[in-house]
């Protein structure tokens, strides 16, 4: 990464829009289990394990 | 974000989450065991089988299944009998030394459903996932207990949202995700700490705010006591218990009658503290995941066996129902718990990266700050 990209300071919008994307997909998924059985269970196992996925691929990748 | 307000935010990160860490570190590590606790006890502890019956065998009548258990509880009255979610072969039957005995030490009897006979009485209260249970809702305190680890989840709460806050300033000039894994220690766990944190705050908000509901679950039940229940049964009031009260499978069947489409889910005995001292309550519940929380009770005189009144419960009743599911994670079969068990260990990461960075920053002559500071003006000397 360059200097002149470091220096540039991201707007709040760069900073909270995939951890607003995550956070919504979490609500999903916490309810979706509750709605309802079946395609709704699965719904929630796969919109819940993004947060826990995430974490290993952003520290598998690191640097 | 002002300086000012900028410095408020990590106070109030800092204090809500060096107040609540330990305790919450207790409630992530006795939680964990507490996710797989019928799986537990399955393993740790034999369990007399109710016997499989072809489908359609019709259920034994309930003043039979309540007999029995009395029989083998010698001394004891019945407080609640429950249809067993998991098993339905069994029923439970909670028992008590008296009617007005604090349910949380009656013993739990199981029956045969369909034949009546008695399975086990098993005394729970050494088990470890007893122990775990404790310690997760009252470490061993009672109402005090519960309501002081309710305070330390408001502050949990308090830290996740003022962790979002202050997560805005220190990821300026990094992309999302980033895990400097080439720097010292303390930025390595400060970036464990924030992806941690930042991926995980709606499942430790909902987790940790249905958490503090529970633990108002006692003082949920009195509220319902005094008022929807006081109201229903006020003609009541002045009544002596009745002498001989009428069948517990009468009450059920008026009370499966006067709720169409719901499934009995317990019945509470006159006296208890789910009940007026007059009524059978038969606590009346849906087929969804959801419905199937919502309790609705049908109150059974136990004098005549006519019903008095059946009422949904008051909005603060259902948030308490609604809110249990979202705690224990036990609402989307085994891969569900085994996601709520890995999020619950990154909470434990979270919370313990946070104690190092805390620890760090209180080490006298450097702060955390200044360490990430030197350590960036030596990575931008380096690199220009």
């Amino acid at each position: 990464m360059t200097m002149i990209q470091l220096r540039r300071r991201k707007t709040l919008w760069q900073i909270f829009r995939w951890p607003a994307v995550v956070a919504i997909l979490s609500t999903v998924g916490l309810l979706s289990a509750l709605l309802g059985d079946g395609i709704w269970d699965g719904l929630s196992w796969i919109l819940l394990a993004i947060p826990v996925a995430l974490y290993g691929v952003f520290l598998g990748r690191s640097g | 974000m002002t300086p000012k307000a900028l410095r408020r935010w990590s106070w109030i990160h800092k204090w809500s989450s060096v107040i609540c860490t330990l305790f919450m570190l207790m409630l992530c590590v006795t939680g964990l065991p507490l996710i797989f606790h019928d799986e537990i006890d399955g393993l740790l502890h034999e369990e007399v089988k109710a016997a499989v019956v072809p489908e359609g065998t019709p259920p034994a009548n309930l003043d039979r299944v309540v007999v029995s258990a009395l029989a083998a509880m010698p001394g004891q009255v019945a407080h609640f009998l429950i249809w067993d979610r998991d098993d339905p072969n069994a029923m439970l039957v909670s028992v008590g030394k008296t009617i007005d005995a604090n349910p949380a030490d009656n013993r739990i009897v199981r029956v045969d459903a369909h034949t009546a006979a008695f399975l086990d009485a098993p005394d729970v209260t050494g088990r470890f996932t007893y122990i775990m249970l404790k310690l997760h809702s009252d470490m061993f305190a009672g109402l005090p207990g519960k309501l002081f680890l309710g305070l330390m989840g408001i502050l949990f709460c308090a830290a996740v949202i003022s962790g979002v806050v202050v997560y805005a300033p220190s990821m300026r000039k990094k992309r999302f995700g980033a895990y400097r894994n080439d720097r010292p220690r303390v930025v390595r766990w400060l970036d464990l700490h924030n992806l941690a944190g930042i991926l995980l705050v709606m499942w430790t908000l909902v987790v940790g705010f249905t958490g503090v509901i529970n633990t108002w679950a006692d003082l949920v039940l009195k509220m319902w006591q005094f008022g929807q229940l006081a109201e229903m049964t006020a003609q009541y009031r002045d009544r002596a218990p009745p002498a001989h009260p009428t069948s517990v499978q009468a009450a059920a069947d008026v009370a499966a009658k006067a709720t169409p489409g719901m499934l009995p889910s317990f019945i509470a005995f006159p006296g208890t503290i789910f009940s007026s001292k007059s009524h059978y309550a038969v606590f009346m519940r849906g087929d969804t995941p959801v419905t199937s929380r919502l309790l609705k009770p049908a109150l059974i005189d136990a004098e005549t066996g006519k019903l008095t009144d059946s009422r949904d419960m008051p909005w603060y009743v259902t948030a308490l129902f609604i809110s249990q599911p979202l705690h224990f994670g036990d609402y989307g079969g085994m891969p569900l718990k085994i996601i709520w068990a890995l999020l619950d260990i990154l909470t434990i990461i979270v919370l313990g990266t946070g104690v190092y960075l805390w620890l760090r920053r209180r080490k006298p002559g450097e702060s955390a700050a200044r360490n990430l500071a030197n350590a960036a003006a030596r990575q931008a000397a380096l690199t220009s």
